[in-house]
């Protein structure tokens, strides 16, 4: 069933998701979209850090680690777990 | 008209740049599994058919808007240099987010190729691109292959000739940014190339009736996303499957919550423990051949009645020391480099990044700062320049002048002698603990780097931390044997040219300064002397402080520096045995606690010559190189002192007590 889950930072190992808006600004803004984080892109939460921060996503073939803080500017639609 | 066709490789960070850049020049600029390896720019010649060709190789960037320094650099060599040919290199693995670059530099040039590389590595995990396909959507030339093997190679380089050659004329796709198309069209109209007018565009939209500047920044960007997803929409398949990758399965032991730690541990007590163990014997062969050459040499000199005084200058000054260099610094590290670059081919290093971050976090660093360590324990000159990956300049600067506190490559064998010497001895199980010692060693470094860099960020580089994006690169295995190879060659080339372009002039300089006397003094114990009240507070000697200055240029001479200034006025050579050393250091009153504080004093003191240049270059600010040599100094010192002072105070409270 659909959860709703606001932003990236609560998403939980294994949970897939859609992007839906970014609410980081200036360069970090820029470096998300080039990285992948453009609305409607697939993403999978794949890992946290043994010490709980940054998580890795996987994010339009590759996988990047965003700390819970700068994850939290960007909001998604959890779809499903994988 | 150039004689040569200059061509310049471009791409995201990490899809093997420098690989190809190998490949079609046959030099050898070291690559790694890790974004951000290349921080610097490198030109290449090679003839091929005929002609000349220049390669450049620039760091990865995500995008020609920049946000680091080295990514800067990367655009400034697409948008200013003229090369003939930019080549955009692509993970077969990944073709759509590799493609971002792509859209950009089509934007300011035709004439784009593009390379397709890790076709080898893509296939095995069920992805095939269709290059044909690639090739009609992008409306240049598109070459697959895999240019560790080489396979692509040539015909990338014909691709580039034609395109030269003008034979090929390439017109990249460009992507369509929507409305804003009329102004930019306007503005190609006057002169600019597409790319400074979206650049102008982006620059100040208010300018161009966008009063929205945010909403039409991100249509820029998200039109370029849409482009690059396009153009790989239906040219690559990808076989479905639903078992985790064998990446994800790696990736969930190596950054566990519970086993990631145990394993960063254990891998460094393994490699130090194979560096310890692997350097004893090469050592050992390697001193007893050289003492012997050294007793043969100087019988023949005696022989060819050339006065004492030379022949003591060349042998036990200049000889002794540089052989000194050889035998006790060499094996170690011609070992533990290999090895580290194996790691680092793999695709660890990014994962202790991972790992840690969130004690840099807490410290006001970056996480990335652990990458510029794991740098600094092979050299930490190549760790300060590596500090470019790091975007924020605060935390550029905190992990630049912290990074000497990680001992570098060339400190490790001191560190290695003093352990067999003072606390392991050579049983059976030395190896082990000597190998546990360093790992002790590297722990208590990075304790002290980071909270050095909390100190940092709450005094002089004030500041919270910025956005963090760390990439997680695929695990590759490493062509071991090549890799080994070419490591340990160029690890004994680099040794043997420092022991003589360094230790040479050092030994003579300290037989001279031992041999030569003003008034009654020797001139060498007038200056241990002097430093000699100083050392003692610290719990060493002048002799060793001495050293330690001495060893300014290169971190390997400062055991033997100190052995030198200790028997200057016998000789070195009658000794069969690298740990004769001990003697020596008992015999001039060392104990366990000079042992300890000078281990602190080799971790925690100025950085060599060469970092503090590279430093100087980095930061481009004197005071900052000054306040990078000062810092560890005051730190060092400041330990030692407290290690004797405590030390001290329990010997006499034990001697009251008892």
């Amino acid at each position: 069933m659909t959860e709703k889950k606001d932003r990236l930072s609560q998403m939980a190992p294994g949970e897939k998701g859609r992007v839906s808006e970014l609410f980081a600004e200036g360069s970090f803004r820029r470096r998300l979209q080039d990285a992948g984080f453009c609305p409607g892109e697939e993403v999978v939460c794949l890992m946290r850090s043994p010490l709980g921060d940054p998580t890795a996503f996987s994010i339009r073939g590759c996988v990047i680690a965003l700390r819970n803080g700068d994850a939290s500017l960007v909001s998604v639609e959890a779809e499903y777990p994988r | 008209m150039k004689d040569y066709v200059a061509v310049t490789l471009a791409g995201v960070p990490n899809v093997g740049k420098s690989t190809v850049f190998n490949a079609l020049t046959g030099l050898r600029r070291h690559t790694g599994n890790w974004t951000g390896k290349t921080v610097d720019c490198a030109v290449g010649y090679f003839d091929r058919g005929g002609k000349h060709f220049s390669v450049s190789d620039i760091p990865g960037a995500y995008s020609l808007f920049t946000h680091s320094p080295e990514e800067d650099e990367a655009k400034r060599y697409i948008l200013e240099e003229n090369s003939d040919v930019t080549v955009v290199i692509c993970d077969a693995s990944s073709v759509e987010r590799c493609l971002v670059p792509f859209f950009q530099i089509g934007e300011a040039t035709d004439r784009v190729a593009v390379f397709v590389n890790l076709c080898d590595e893509a296939k095995k995990n069920g992805i095939s691109v269709d290059l044909r396909m690639l090739e009609d959507r992008l409306g240049v030339p598109v070459v697959g292959g895999s240019a560790r093997w080489g396979d692509g190679i040539d015909k990338l380089v014909s691709v580039c000739a034609d395109i030269a050659d003008g034979k090929i004329s390439p017109s990249p796709a460009k992507a369509d940014y929507g409305d804003a198309e009329n102004v930019i069209a306007r503005l190609i109209e006057t002169g600019m190339s597409r790319w400074e007018a979206v650049r102008s565009i982006c620059d100040a939209p208010e300018n161009f009736g966008y009063p929205d500047a945010k909403a039409l920044r991100d249509r820029v960007a998200e039109s370029t996303a849409a482009a690059c997803k396009a153009a790989a929409r239906g040219t690559v398949t990808r076989e479905k499957s639903d078992r985790p990758s064998r990446n994800e399965k790696i990736d969930r032991i190596l950054t566990g919550r519970l086993t990631a730690f145990p394993i960063m541990a254990l891998l460094l007590i393994g490699i130090f423990f194979l560096t310890v163990k692997g350097a004893n014997y090469p050592s050992e062969g390697l001193w007893t051949v050289f003492s012997f050459v050294l007793r043969h040499l100087k019988s023949a000199l005696e022989a060819a009645c050339l006065p004492p005084s030379l022949i003591s200058f060349l042998c036990d000054g200049v000889a002794g020391t540089t052989g000194w260099i050889v035998s006790v610094m060499l094996p170690p590290m011609a070992i533990f480099f290999p090895l580290f670059t194996v790691a680092e081919d793999l695709g660890y290093l990014p994962r202790v990044a991972f790992d840690l971050d969130r004690c840099f976090k807490g410290c006001g660093g970056c996480g990335k700062q652990a990458l510029c360590m794991c740098m600094g324990l092979g050299c930490n000159a190549v760790g300060v320049s590596g500090c470019r990956i790091i975007d924020s300049k605060r935390e550029r600067l905190i992990a630049t002048v912290t990074n000497s506190f990680i001992p570098c490559n060339g400190r490790f064998p001191t560190v290695l002698t003093l352990c067999a010497l003072f606390f392991t001895g050579s049983g059976r199980s030395s190896g082990l603990v000597s190998a546990a010692v360093l790992t002790l060693a590297v722990i208590l470094s990075v304790t002290v780097t980071l909270l050095t860099s909390l100190v940092l960020s709450k005094t002089v580089l004030k500041g919270r931390p910025s956005f963090f994006t760390l990439e997680l690169p695929p695990y590759r295995t490493p062509n071991i044997i090549e890799t080994v190879k070419r490591s340990v060659l160029d690890r004994t080339l680099f040794v043997l040219a420092r022991a003589v372009s360094v230790a040479a002039p050092a030994g003579a300089v300290i037989w001279l300064l031992s041999n030569i006397s003003i008034g009654d003094t020797v001139i060498l114990s007038a200056i241990t002397d002097l430093f000699d009240p100083v050392g003692r507070i610290m719990g060493l000697d002048g002799v060793i402080l001495t050293a330690f200055l001495l060893s300014l240029p290169a971190n390997e001479i400062t055991l033997p520096v100190m052995i030198m200034a200790y028997t200057a006025s016998g000789t070195l050579s009658d000794q069969s045995d690298v740990l004769f050393i001990g003697e020596v250091m008992r015999q001039n009153g060392w104990n366990t606690l000079t042992a300890v504080c000078t281990l602190i004093f080799t971790l925690f003191h100025w950085p060599c010559s060469t970092t503090l240049l590279t430093i100087k270059k980095e930061t481009g600010s004197i005071p900052v190189t000054v306040f990078s040599a000062l810092l560890p100094t005051a730190i060092g010192a400041g330990l030692c002192a407290a290690v004797t002072a405590i030390s001290e105070l329990a010997s006499q409270v034990l001697h009251r007590i008892f």
